[in-house]
């Protein structure tokens, strides 16, 4: 029911994130989502591919710090209110969620997706009657 | 005209002089013998006995002591008296995070105060003097040890310790300080504020006594023309007692070694070899009258010139250069002694690498250390806060273990500079 995240140390430097991303366009891996938490310093690069393990692998070898965690992938209808209805049946369950971004794809056409993480598990998403999706729905490989 | 505390000690002939350091020396050492057991063994691993030491002339046979002996003997070995008999302790950094305790005896005390009193007296203050004291009170010897003197000397002391500068310019003007005891940099900084806030005219101050830190010529020169005061260096390590263990006269060129109480020697810091005064090394000193710790032929790791040369104030005491630098990599940042090997011990505590660099800089008179440190996949996290916390932590171990703040800085694993393999570990960008 997981979807994988690869998370990044990212350095506040000129070119770092354009590093990082030739480096996966370099192993042909195809990058489907990204968003970066930062401060001053430095920021956590997070992103979504077709071949996690391999992401990992490629990035490692270029000693960047980096590691697999597993995410919630929601679909939301790419309308108005889409998002706000979501949002809403997370609030009455009161699933804490610590951060989020969405991701756009063609997989699943007239949709949006997004992307939780949370210290609740992912049945407590389909539960709430909201459509939690699988790696391969997204093209990604298991 | 100079005016001196004992003068009859500070300015006594030479030979007298000597003579007085012979007879503490080889009392001293039969007293270590029967007192501290660490010392004796390494006495005896050497080779040598009381009797061996018959003066002064005799102490090159004696064993070092390191900071590596003062670690080992933690907490209490070096110790030359029953706890029952200390009347204080303080405390100053160690190589590996454990901390150097210093006992003194009530009259340790008392020839503690006696030494700093006779560098008030060389600075030309008297009881007439009110003294601000703004070294940090407590383990630290800054505080209590300026204040000991000053308080013996009969003046009236305000023992505001460090920090809170509003405060500190509060009273020096409604009380009228006319000495100002702190480190070179906090004058620096103090003389910025009084000039930038217009309030010169009303400070009284007329001496500074700075130490605990290196300073140039330069700094003194900008210290005495801000603060339109005297400038006076003084010296002093806690393993010793504290501040005090030399001083400056009105010479201001070099500062006497109470010798009554430390005799000095410079040695090659790779050898060990004794060298004749005037050439450039590490400065070693044997306490002669400490009896709660009693170092002798302590390494201070400072390097430095000691000078016989005739003083124009009259003193005979020997005078040491200013130190030039360390034969160790210990760091003093405002004023605290940092060993990097302090940092590093924290750094692998909370699950970093052993990968990162020092940078002490002075910003606006004040030193500043920052610590790049690397990214380890120990302690990252896809989440924000947990990476923010972490090092959260590792500042507030890092305080713990230093006593003064650093700045750190996450950087990505490779990025620390290495020369040859090696990681260049401090970059002192200070310009002193």
């Amino acid at each position: 029911m997981e979807v994988k995240q690869i998370s990044v140390f990212l350095e506040n430097k000129a070119g770092k994130l354009a590093h990082i991303c030739r480096i996966i366009a370099d192993a042909g891996i195809d990058l489907k989502a990204l968003n970066i938490a930062e401060t001053s310093d430095y920021g956590v690069l997070r992103i979504i591919t077709d071949r996690p393990e391999k992401t990992v692998r490629v990035l490692s070898a270029e000693n960047l710090v980096c590691r697999l965690t597993d995410v919630v992938a929601v679909k939301v209808p790419d309308v108005p209110g889409g998002l706000a209805d979501v949002l809403d049946v997370i609030a009455k369950k009161e699933i804490s969620i610590e951060y989020m971004y969405s991701m756009l794809t063609s997989s699943v056409s007239g949709n949006a997706v997004l992307v939780f993480q949370t210290t609740e598990v992912p049945e407590v998403f389909a539960k709430a009657g909201l459509s939690v999706l699988k790696g391969s729905d997204l093209g990604i490989e298991e | 005209m100079e005016k001196y505390y004992q003068k009859e000690t500070e300015c006594a002939p030479r030979g007298k002089l000597r003579e007085l350091q012979s007879e503490r020396l080889v009392s001293q050492v039969r007293y270590v013998w029967e007192h501290v057991p660490y010392y004796r063994e390494k006495m005896e691993q050497a080779g040598v006995s009381p009797a061996d030491i018959r003066g002064i002339e005799d102490i090159g046979k004696l064993p070092f002591l390191s900071k590596d002996d003062l670690r080992k003997s933690y907490p209490d070995g070096l110790r030359g008296v029953p706890a029952k008999d200390c009347v204080r302790i303080h405390s100053t950094s160690g190589t590996t995070g454990k901390r150097v305790v210093a006992y003194y005896t009530r009259e340790d005390i008392d020839l503690w105060d006696d030494c700093v009193a006779r560098a008030l007296v060389a600075a030309d203050i008297s009881e007439e003097d009110i003294v601000q004291v703004c070294y940090g009170y407590g383990l630290f010897t800054g505080g209590l040890g300026l204040h000991g003197g000053a308080e013996k000397l009969g003046c009236m002391v305000l023992p505001m310790s460090s920090g809170n500068t509003e405060r500190q310019l509060q009273f020096m003007q409604d009380l009228g300080s006319t000495v100002l005891c702190c480190t070179p940099s906090y004058a620096a900084y103090l003389a910025e504020v009084i000039n930038a806030t217009g309030v010169r005219n009303s400070i009284r101050l007329r001496r500074g006594i700075f130490g605990a830190e290196a300073w140039s010529e330069d700094m003194r020169h900008s210290i005495e023309r801000d603060l339109g005061i005297k400038a006076m260096d003084i010296y002093g390590l806690t393993e010793l007692s504290g501040p005090g263990v030399a001083y400056e006269c009105s010479a201001q060129s070099g500062m006497h070694i109470n010798e009554d109480h430390f005799y000095a020697e410079t040695i090659d810091p790779d050898t060990g070899e004794i060298l004749p005064n005037g050439s450039k090394g590490e400065l070693v000193i044997t306490s002669l009258t400490k009896k709660g710790f009693p170092l002798l032929r302590y390494r201070t790791r400072d390097i430095c010139i000691l000078s016989e040369e005739k003083c124009s104030c009259g003193r005979t005491f020997i005078k040491m250069s200013r130190p030039m630098g360390r034969s160790d990599d210990m760091l003093i940042v405002k004023g605290v002694n940092v060993f990097p090997s302090q940092i590093e011990t924290v750094l692998i505590q909370q699950g970093y690498s052993s990968n990162y660099q020092i940078v002490v800089d002075r910003v606006s008179n004040s030193d500043t250390l920052d610590v790049m440190v690397e990214m380890t996949q120990e302690n990252f996290s896809d989440s924000l806060g947990k990476i923010t916390a972490n090092e959260k932590s590792l500042v507030s171990e890092l305080k713990t273990m230093l006593g003064i703040h650093a700045n750190v800085h996450l950087v990505a694993p490779g990025t620390i500079t290495r020369s040859e393999g090696k990681a260049v570990r401090v970059i002192d960008k200070r310009k002193i």
